[in-house]
């Protein structure tokens, strides 16, 4: 798998295509062609709970995420090759420096319940995540200085500080849209391809199509149900005995004996979803460099890939930035399992031996106690003696996360490599996780998020990968890719960069063939 | 009578006090709570603050435990902490459900496993007796889920006869409902048939081996007049006591069988109350559950004491 690291973007999405998603029947699934309208599609989706809610400001967990692109759009929506392109948002432009833009509201598209779409609207449901709010987006909106109606079709943003990604940010499935002064979250209004037709919380959902839906090639089936079934058994089962059509979050244990069934589709999505070590750079003996080194010199990646995920992702470099991001730095060489370096970097700290306690918990990810175990075992060759610190999964974000030493974590991706850098490596972001604080990481970062200019910043964010990849307290050996099940009778399905089905959005984009 | 069950319903409301401060203790022992639970990775100590201060978490813990027990006494269930709902909105229709799965398995089940008790205390010995032991004690030593998933492996996905899936849901036809919960309803009835068949069995057969069951097989009686006028009056009591506390089981015990089926019961709803620290929620399933084993285990007593008529006058017949 080194190799993926010298394909180009292009190649690698090319390449996806054909890898991932083609179905036992040996067709491409790219060789789908024009959508049919009609028929129920349901879907059978985990990470749901009785206590589920479609209020934009507290969406957290997949099934409400999905349900809630299913009633509303977003104002910027992220593409299956992970670029920023137009919704409710229909262009915009940015002035030099990049803290104050202007976004066109897309014209002609109306809300479930008849009002027509007006920047008023896009103000509103911008200010729900600002101010005094519980929002989970709330500190992002933070970085908004102003949100203004120029006019019924034009809404200018500015910003704290220059931001040449706003359009991304805007992507966050927080920002949904709702008609102006909309409280009622019990029945959401959008003007989403679904209407809403009934939601029990956490067990099921049926939306209908909206008629009127604006978006091209999209809203093909009449229905659409939402089941929720957080068991991945359970959520298996059904997709092998046909009750649902498609399913999230494959479990990579199944993965292989799910694709000999003839009637599925397997689809596998690069992500920048990555699972770390974390060395807390402010306590021993992660003070120095050299320990730091010597920990990711220890690791076994290609190992730890094929066992904790079975295949089903990809190596990581000791930093964030994934594949699947235009700025991921190509040249930076992988670094490999090397005992004989780790050593060297011990020596160098002024150490024959090295014992320290991993804090590890399925909490971090599923399989993170098995990958702490099968860390130890390589890392016993450099001369690292690791104790594993089973933690209990409840609390861990609270209790060990960013408190314990050396402890593992995980980040989702996000969809740009700033926001990757900012949430866990700017020193001033709460949760930078390894308490790493370098004030030339920080003014570069902050420098490259206002520049315009595609290369310049690219030269800088390719900097900004290899500061971390040399100094930073994060171990990061693999990236996970996202797995669905999905029925062939569903078209139209991609891969997606962002989420599961389809970055959340499948119910939108797909038909049935009947 | 009267005063038995009196005291029994008093007993049963000591209990349930018992229970809910047991499972406010428990909780509050548990690492983490709601507010980090709702948060997650992205718990930083302002964000934990904020959601404690509006849900009121940094009162002393005595102090929300009478406060929620002040409600539950006049009949308020309180508000779940996660969603802001009403937890009796969202409780009593996953109740409806599980006590609609418990009594499906219940009509089939109980009819059905003291039959077979009866049936094989009648041919003790035989091989229908060997056979039908046999198979009870392996339903009752295979786990539920395992029961489940076998279950599903044929029916479901190798056959494609009966869904895995438990979809219910309001307006449904009853023949729909009785498609979706027969596989769920299949293995709450092998697990708890095989216990209640072995008792029944076993019942009648220490019944017939006493001296005026033997009277009359002199009597020149045949065996099933014996087995059926004489000797199952008599072994009803433990039979009673098997079956509810079998009942008991259906509703409180699904839990796994609502995660295998993904049936939208009161299990599930307790799991996700749980793993979410929503203390209304948990406080309002565990006193659901702690009331219908004190009721149903009542029952069982008043219901012996009822088919007997040495219990139900103790006193006298010792004067």
């Amino acid at each position: 798998m080194p190799n993926a690291f010298n394909l180009n973007r292009r190649q690698l999405m090319a390449g996806m295509a054909g890898a991932g998603l083609v179905g036992l029947s040996g067709l491409p699934l790219a060789a789908q062609t024009t959508p049919v309208r009609g028929g129920v599609l349901v879907m059978g989706i985990g990470g749901g709970s009785t206590t589920d809610d479609v209020d934009v400001r507290k969406l957290q967990d997949w099934v409400p995420v999905n349900q809630a692109y299913m009633l509303m759009n977003g104002l910027v929506e992220i593409d299956a090759d992970n670029r920023a392109v137009p919704e409710l948002f229909e262009s915009w432009e940015a002035a030099e420096g990049a803290d104050d833009w202007v976004f066109n509201v897309r014209q002609g598209v109306t809300f479930h319940n008849g009002k027509t779409l007006t920047a008023d609207d896009v103000v509103y449901s911008l200010n729900l995540h600002r101010g005094d709010t519980t929002s989970s987006a709330r500190s992002i909106a933070e970085a908004f200085k102003t949100v203004e109606k120029l006019s019924d079709s034009q809404v200018r943003i500015t910003l704290e500080s220059g931001n040449a990604d706003l359009p991304y940010v805007l992507s966050d499935y927080h920002f949904l849209v709702v008609p102006d002064g909309f409280t009622d979250w019990s029945r959401p209004v959008g003007t989403g391809p679904f209407v809403f037709e009934s939601y029990e919380p956490g067990v099921r959902s049926r939306f209908a199509r909206n008629e009127d839906y604006w978006k091209p090639g999209c809203a093909n089936v009449d229905a659409v149900e939402v089941i929720v079934i957080n068991d991945i058994a359970a959520r298996t089962n059904a997709l092998m005995s046909g009750q649902v059509h498609a399913i999230n979050s494959l479990d990579f244990k199944t993965v292989d004996l799910l694709r000999r069934e003839p009637n599925l589709q397997i689809v596998q999505s690069q992500s920048g979803q990555h699972f770390t070590f974390l060395m807390d750079c402010t306590q021993a003996p992660f003070t120095d460099n050299n320990v730091r080194l010597a920990v990711k010199y220890a690791i076994d990646r290609q190992q730890l890939l094929d066992t904790a995920l079975l295949g089903y992702g990809r190596i990581g470099n000791d930093h964030p930035i994934p594949v699947t991001d235009r700025f991921h730095n190509t040249e930076l060489a992988q670094r490999t399992f090397d005992p004989d370096r780790a050593k060297f970097h011990l020596r160098e700290a002024g150490l024959d031996a090295l014992p320290v306690t991993l804090s590890s918990s399925d909490a971090a990810f599923a399989g993170a106690v098995d990958a702490a175990a099968i860390y130890r075992t390589s890392a016993a060759a450099a001369g690292i003696d690791v104790t594993v610190d089973r933690q209990p999964t409840d609390g861990y974000w609270d209790n060990v996360w960013m408190k314990k030493p050396f402890a593992m974590s995980y980040w989702g991706g996000r969809p740009t490599a700033d926001q990757m850098l900012t949430i866990a490596y700017q020193s001033t972001s709460a949760q930078n996780d390894t308490h790493w604080y370098r004030k030339d990481f920080d003014a570069l970062l902050i420098e490259a998020r206002a520049i315009l200019d595609e290369n310049r910043r690219r030269e800088i964010y390719w900097t900004l990968q290899e500061m971390i990849h040399v100094d930073g307290g994060a171990m990061i050996p693999i990236f996970g890719d996202y797995l669905d099940g999905v029925s062939n009778e569903v078209q139209g399905v991609t891969p997606h960069p962002m989420f599961n089905l389809m970055g959340a959005r499948m119910a939108e984009k797909v038909w049935l063939d009947g | 009578m009267w005063r038995l069950i009196l005291a029994r319903l008093a007993q049963g409301i000591v209990t349930l006090w018992l229970v809910s401060v047991l499972v406010f203790a428990g909780t509050q022992l548990l690492p983490g709570d709601v507010a980090a639970s709702i948060l997650g990775q992205n718990a930083t100590p302002g964000a934990l603050e904020a959601i404690r201060r509006e849900l009121g978490l940094n009162e002393p813990a005595i102090w929300r435990y009478f406060d929620w027990l002040g409600g539950f006494v006049q009949g308020d269930l309180g508000m779940s902490l996660t969603n802001r709902q009403p937890v009796s909105e969202l409780l009593w229709p996953r109740f409806g459900n599980t006590m609609a799965l418990a009594a499906y398995a219940a009509a089939i089940g109980v009819p059905l496993a003291t039959a077979l008790g009866v049936l094989t205390a009648m041919l003790r010995g035989s091989v229908f007796d060997r056979v039908s032991n046999i198979g009870a004690l392996a339903m009752v030593s295979l786990p539920e889920y395992f029961l489940g998933l076998l279950l599903i492996l044929f029916f479901s996905v190798k056959w494609n006869l009966l869904p895995s899936l438990a979809n219910v849901y309001p307006g449904m036809g009853f023949w729909a409902w009785i498609e979706a919960t027969t596989l769920p309803m299949l293995v709450l009835l092998l697990v708890t048939a095989a216990q209640i068949m072995r008792m029944t069995r076993t019942a009648v057969l220490s019944v017939m081996d006493a001296p005026y069951i033997e009277t009359a097989w002199l009597k020149g009686l045949r065996t099933g007049r014996v087995v059926l006028r004489h000797a199952a009056p008599n072994a009803v009591a433990p039979v009673i006591n098997v079956v509810a506390f079998n009942v008991a089981y259906l509703i409180t015990g699904v839990v796994l069988v609502e995660v295998v089926f993904n049936y939208n019961g009161l299990g599930r709803f307790m799991v996700d109350a749980v793993s979410k620290r929503d203390l209304p929620m948990v406080q309002a399933a565990a006193m659901v559950f702690g009331a219908v084993y004190v009721l149903l285990n009542m029952v069982a007593d008043i219901g012996a004491i009822a088919a007997n008529p040495r219990l139900r006058h103790p006193r006298e017949t010792g004067a």
